[in-house]
């Protein structure tokens, strides 16, 4: 596209990126300063992974983005066009097709590879914001791996819910060293991040961090010994393809309390139902 | 300093600007031992205890902690992360406002267990059991454990920051007015908890206050400060009876008889 570099940043803005990338593929989990851009959207609609994704994307990538697990919402759509019309690289839909997946708040079904890397938008990358106000202590309980607080946090929701009530965003420890926001991924998705082969990029653009998970790094949901961490998911099957172990969707039909639950990757229930398996509204449907 | 000294200040000095908070101040204290350091306000009190704790740096002295180990430790030379293990372990540090070391938007048994957790206990019943246990010791209903500490008694608070304080089961508890802007009758019921759990646990404990009655209650010891400097000290008996020096003997005799 005339007018704009490859990939819409310059390439000093790429380098300083990178050099942050590198350093936080060094320390795994540990939050990376970096100089975010003011970039053609809004903060909070993924300035930080858009930028992750512009500093690592080659000619011939092939990019995938999804938005709560779907490639045809908005924020997807609209993020895909930007880098093909600016980068000119090849888009897909396909998880086994790319090789840079952008992701907002899920982790793709489909086992990834070594050759692929996952791109997370991240809106707070510190963990410990809720429990401890101030920056300057965070930033010191990380350096001293002081992480009891954490923990509280756990040990109060047992005492009001008989559970851990943490549903997303679940905190983790990388490496055995640092703790780590997932980014709002479902708590479902945490058993994913663990032992990895793709490498996984985090980038948060309003509040100017990335960190990174380097490829087959031990990632544990913190938990205590006698209360386990346990994903979350809904006791439904697919309505489209009948898969019993995904990620679901909850879709309201109708104003008479008719429902739909459907999974959440949108790429993951294609495939499905192209290799012939459906689900009960799946079939309902073909039928009319 | 004998051998088994646990904790040793030698020639403790420090100024803010022109005003002299601590000059050339010697302290010793021994295992199990309680030392109560007493004089009138802006006599520099709560600042020896923050050097002593190692919070605050002296211009000048230093400050030993003898560990379980028998190895002495120089507190102001020792790395950060020692010095938070200590403060979460072998030590504690109970404010004169409780609001200052309690999570207020944290349950009683949360505040207790917190410094457990941060040791590494991972097990939530054993935790559970343990913030019960010190509830039980402290006198608060076992029933208030899955309260906030905003809906707790001012004694209440005072309390349950020594639960909290004491159970990692310190070894030093440094301890800043701990009765301060409690009403009398419940400032004794608390001198008397403290004394029967320091007594039982073998705790050491500098205790900084101005008030005379709970030095001589709780410390076998005492040291009298007066503008930044220990003028007299000795056994707390002894020192009260029969004062030495002017400013103490004004201490003493300032103390209304009931």
């Amino acid at each position: 596209m005339n007018g704009y570099n490859f990939a819409y940043l310059d390439e000093q803005t790429k380098r300083m990126i990178r050099r942050a990338l590198l350093k936080a593929v060094a320390i795994p989990g540990h939050q990376v300063p970096f100089g975010s851009r003011e970039m053609p959207l809004p903060y909070g609609w993924g300035t930080g992974g858009i930028q992750v994704t512009a500093a690592i994307l080659g000619a011939d990538d092939v990019l995938k983005v999804i938005d709560q697990g779907a490639d045809d919402t908005t924020n997807a759509v609209s993020l895909r066009r930007f880098f093909a019309r600016t980068a000119g690289v090849r888009t897909t839909t396909r998880t086994a097709d790319a090789t840079v997946i952008q992701t907002r708040h899920r982790v793709p079904e489909q086992p990834l590879r070594e050759d692929q890397i996952l791109v997370y938008q991240v809106p707070q990358p510190e963990p410990l914001w809720r429990l401890e106000p101030s920056r300057v202590e965070t930033r010191r309980m990380h350096g001293l791996a002081d992480y009891g607080l954490m923990h509280v946090k756990l040990y109060e929701d047992i005492a009001r819910f008989g559970h851990v009530a943490i549903s997303y965003d679940y905190p983790v420890l990388v490496n055995g060293r640092t703790l780590m926001s997932p980014s709002p991924i479902p708590s479902f998705d945490n058993p994913k991040l663990h032992m990895n082969p793709a490498l996984q990029l985090f980038g948060a653009g309003r509040e100017k961090r990335i960190y990174a998970i380097p490829p087959y790094t031990e990632v544990r949901s913190l938990d205590f010994d006698d209360h386990p961490f346990c994903p979350a998911r809904l006791p439904h099957v697919c309505g489209l393809c009948g898969a019993t172990e995904s990620y679901l969707d909850e879709v309201v039909t109708d104003d008479r309390g008719g429902r739909l639950f459907v999974c959440s990757d949108t790429d993951y229930c294609a495939g499905r139902r192209a290799a012939g398996h459906a689900g009960a509204d799946g079939m309902k449907a073909a039928a009319e | 300093m004998t051998p088994d000294t646990l904790l040793a200040a030698r020639g403790l000095s420090l100024s803010f600007g022109a005003i002299p908070a601590l000059a050339d101040v010697d302290i010793d204290l021994w295992p199990g031992e309680m030392l109560a350091v007493v004089g009138e306000s802006g006599s520099g009190k709560t600042t020896l205890l923050r050097v002593l704790s190692g919070l605050l740096r002296p211009d000048t002295g230093v400050v030993w902690y003898r560990d379980p180990d028998g190895r002495l430790a120089d507190v102001h030379a020792m790395p950060a992360p020692m010095l938070r293990t200590l403060h979460r372990s072998d030590w504690g540090f109970m404010h004169q406002d409780p609001k200052d070391s309690l999570r207020m938007t944290v349950s009683a048994g949360g505040n207790v267990g917190e410094r457990l957790m941060a040791k590494g206990a991972r097990h939530y019943g054993d935790i559970r059991a343990a913030a019960l246990d010190w509830l039980r010791q402290v006198e608060i209903d076992a029933g208030r454990i899955d309260d906030l500490p905003r809906v707790f008694s001012g004694g209440m608070l005072q309390r349950l920051q020594i639960a909290r304080t004491l159970v990692t089961q310190p070894r030093l508890v440094f301890m800043d007015e701990p009765t301060g802007g409690l009403d009398v009758s419940v400032q004794a019921r608390l001198l008397d908890l403290i004394r029967t759990l320091v007594a039982r646990l073998g705790i050491a404990a500098v205790l900084v206050t101005h008030d005379i009655a709970a030095a001589r209650l709780l410390a076998q010891r005492i040291a009298v400060m007066q503008r930044g400097r220990v003028v007299e000290t000795g056994l707390t008996d002894q020192v009260l009876d029969d004062p030495q020096h002017p400013y103490t003997q004004l201490l003493v005799s300032s103390v209304l008889q009931a």
